[in-house]
């Protein structure tokens, strides 16, 4: 999978809270949800952001609630990757689970900055910086991850499982 | 070489004899646990899977607490939506308002949450449970929706940091203040994958209630989960409650950890987790004439009996500030009951306390206490994050109930010695 979009660049630590507020979880519809996304820590994201766009982050982005809204809300408001020095391992669990991809790289994350235009190569795990010509390289998954990814998110790799 | 208690658990519960961090396996979970916020995402996953009853009733737990009593129609709507998956799904451990309480607070007490055994819960203070000896994380609700279909789930097995707490506790300091104190020195992602063992002389002496707090906040600091091993009270605190037989493991002497870290808590005062984050502490003295506007005292932090006799203990013959709101949520029914029974209910009325039915409320920013614009609480709640409890603008600061109920009588963040004495 290649992915090319806009970088929204964030800090440290941006908990699941700022990613959807808990006074919208009354609600689990995706769309609904989007509509929100990051509100309380970048009040013009949803009106700025573009399908394929990319947020990048510095170190444990999705800390908090394991909220799924979470993830939820950011792969439904159009961004197709997360790149971030580390993830909070609720966040990690559950976007490998629901299919939305993030890459983990020190460098990129610090470097990188708001409004560059990206390119990524999931599979090759390379993030290409096209504004400034620089490609950083993230850190492999583990096969087992993989695998789920593959499938396309854990309740499709379980179907699978269930169905033999 | 050892194992470490969680090693130990996860191997336990594969068919493997030994793991090692790192590792990813798949391995049988005891329990599966939802809230009314993140269940409603898993019963759609699940009705995908293809399967059509949950892999064991028994062991699937299911606690409304969030946004119930309903706050308005779409969590109504919401609520519905997993009442009826428990009916169609004959769940046993489905607890309606009534019956329901904060989900950690309600599930050691009802004897479900037990050590040795594998919880995961899709909600992220499932770590409470370490506090019993059990590997219990939080989870998404994808993850609950396949660990209901099939009774396992993914992991990836973490290094542990052994936590050691040796001395006597100062006068007012609690569990609350300890893991306030370790989240303070080692940050919120000082242990991101890590399982946290707390041990030490000041852990032997701590009560259930407030070893739960301290396993309840692992997740703050990054871990996966918060363990302490085993013993004389943990077993009688299960004695008259637990509902299974249960194994209770604990860590090799020769077990292997990725670092071990000592503190001497009778160098360690009452704390405050200053906004944004619960690595933002300080000693209560250095922390003392910061305004409130409200202080809430409860959650799944610290809504146990222990922690309303101490606010109570704080707040008798006091009177709340005329300038703040105090509320108190008791975690459960059977810890309402019992604070009716003991007089504390009449000495927070009496104070001037508002007393609600068990939910996690303001907590979360849910209800039953939201902040505006520019308004401060003192809270035992477990997160400060930006907007959580209300405005975006607003702020929390994290403390203990003895810290929170002495902020409520003074109008400003106070050590409770300056009201009790």
């Amino acid at each position: 999978m290649r992915f090319k979009g806009k970088v929204f660049k964030y800090g440290d630590n941006v908990d699941t809270d700022v990613i959807i507020p808990a006074r919208y979880l009354n609600s689990s519809d995706p769309e609904e949800l989007a509509t929100h996304c990051m509100e309380d820590l970048d009040s013009s994201f949803t009106e700025r952001v573009e399908k394929g766009d990319i947020i990048v982050a510095g170190k444990n982005f999705g800390s908090g609630s394991s909220r799924e809204h979470a993830p939820l809300a950011i792969k439904t408001a159009g961004i197709s990757c997360v790149i971030a020095e580390s993830f909070a391992r609720i966040f990690y669990r559950n976007a490998i689970n629901i299919g939305l991809p993030i890459l983990i790289s020190k460098e990129a994350a610090v470097n990188i900055e708001e409004g560059t235009c990206l390119e990524v190569d999931l599979e090759q795990g390379t993030i290409k910086d096209l504004d400034h010509n620089q490609t950083y390289t993230a850190e492999p998954f583990p096969e087992f991850m993989q695998e789920i990814i593959k499938a396309g998110g854990l309740i499709e790799k379980i179907k699978g499982e269930v169905g033999r | 070489m050892g194992m470490t208690m969680v090693e130990k658990i996860i191997a336990a519960h594969t068919d493997e004899d030994r793991v090692r961090p790192g590792q990813i396996v798949n391995a049988r979970v005891d329990i599966v646990l939802g809230n009314d916020v993140t269940t409603p995402v898993a019963v759609k996953e699940f009705n995908k899977i293809g399967v059509n009853r949950v892999f064991d009733r028994e062991r699937v737990v299911i606690v409304p607490d969030h946004f119930t009593p309903n706050k308005d129609i779409s969590s109504a709507e919401q609520a519905l939506l997993v009442r009826k998956f428990a009916r169609e799904q004959e769940i046993t451990n489905y607890f309606e308002v009534g019956e329901m309480g904060i989900e950690h607070c309600l599930l050691p007490e009802k004897g479900l949450a037990l050590p040795g055994e594998i919880i995961v819960g899709a909600d992220s203070h499932t770590c409470t449970y370490g506090a019993l000896g059990a590997f219990a994380t939080g989870v998404g609700s994808t993850d609950m929706a396949a660990a209901m279909a099939t009774g396992q789930l993914w992991f990836r097995v973490p290094p542990t940091i052994k936590f050691i707490y040796s001395g006597r506790l100062n006068p007012w300091v609690s569990g609350k203040d300890l893991i306030l104190y370790t989240i303070g020195d080692i940050g919120v992602d000082g242990a991101l994958y890590r399982a946290m063992e707390f041990s030490g002389e000041a852990i032997s002496n701590l009560s259930m209630d407030g070893r739960m707090t301290m396993s309840n906040m692992a997740i703050e600091a990054g871990g996966k989960c918060g363990l302490i091993a085993c013993d004389e009270k943990t077993r009688e605190y299960l004695k008259d409650r637990a509902v299974r037989e249960y194994t209770a493991y604990e860590s090799d002497p020769d077990a292997e950890y990725e670092k071990i870290i000592e503190y001497d808590v009778s160098e360690i005062e009452p704390q405050v987790a200053f906004p944004h984050l619960p690595e933002n502490t300080r000693p209560v003295s250095q922390a003392s004439h910061v305004k409130i506007d409200q202080a809430v005292i409860g959650s799944c932090t610290n809504g146990r009996i222990e922690d309303l006799r101490i606010a109570a203990e704080v707040l008798k013959n006091n009177h709340v500030h005329p300038d703040v709101r105090c509320l108190v949520f008791p975690g459960t029914q059977a810890i309402y009951k019992q604070a009716i029974k003991e007089g504390l209910i009449d000495i927070f009325i009496d104070a001037g306390v508002a007393v609600s039915t068990p939910t996690c409320g303001p907590c979360l920013g849910g209800h039953m206490g939201i902040l505006a614009k520019g308004e401060r609480a003192i809270s035992t709640t477990n997160r400060n994050f930006v907007g959580r409890m209300g405005h975006p603008e607003s702020e929390v600061y994290l403390a203990s109930p003895a810290v929170a109920a002495a902020s409520a009588i003074k109008g400003y963040i106070t050590h409770p010695e300056e009201v009790v004495r």
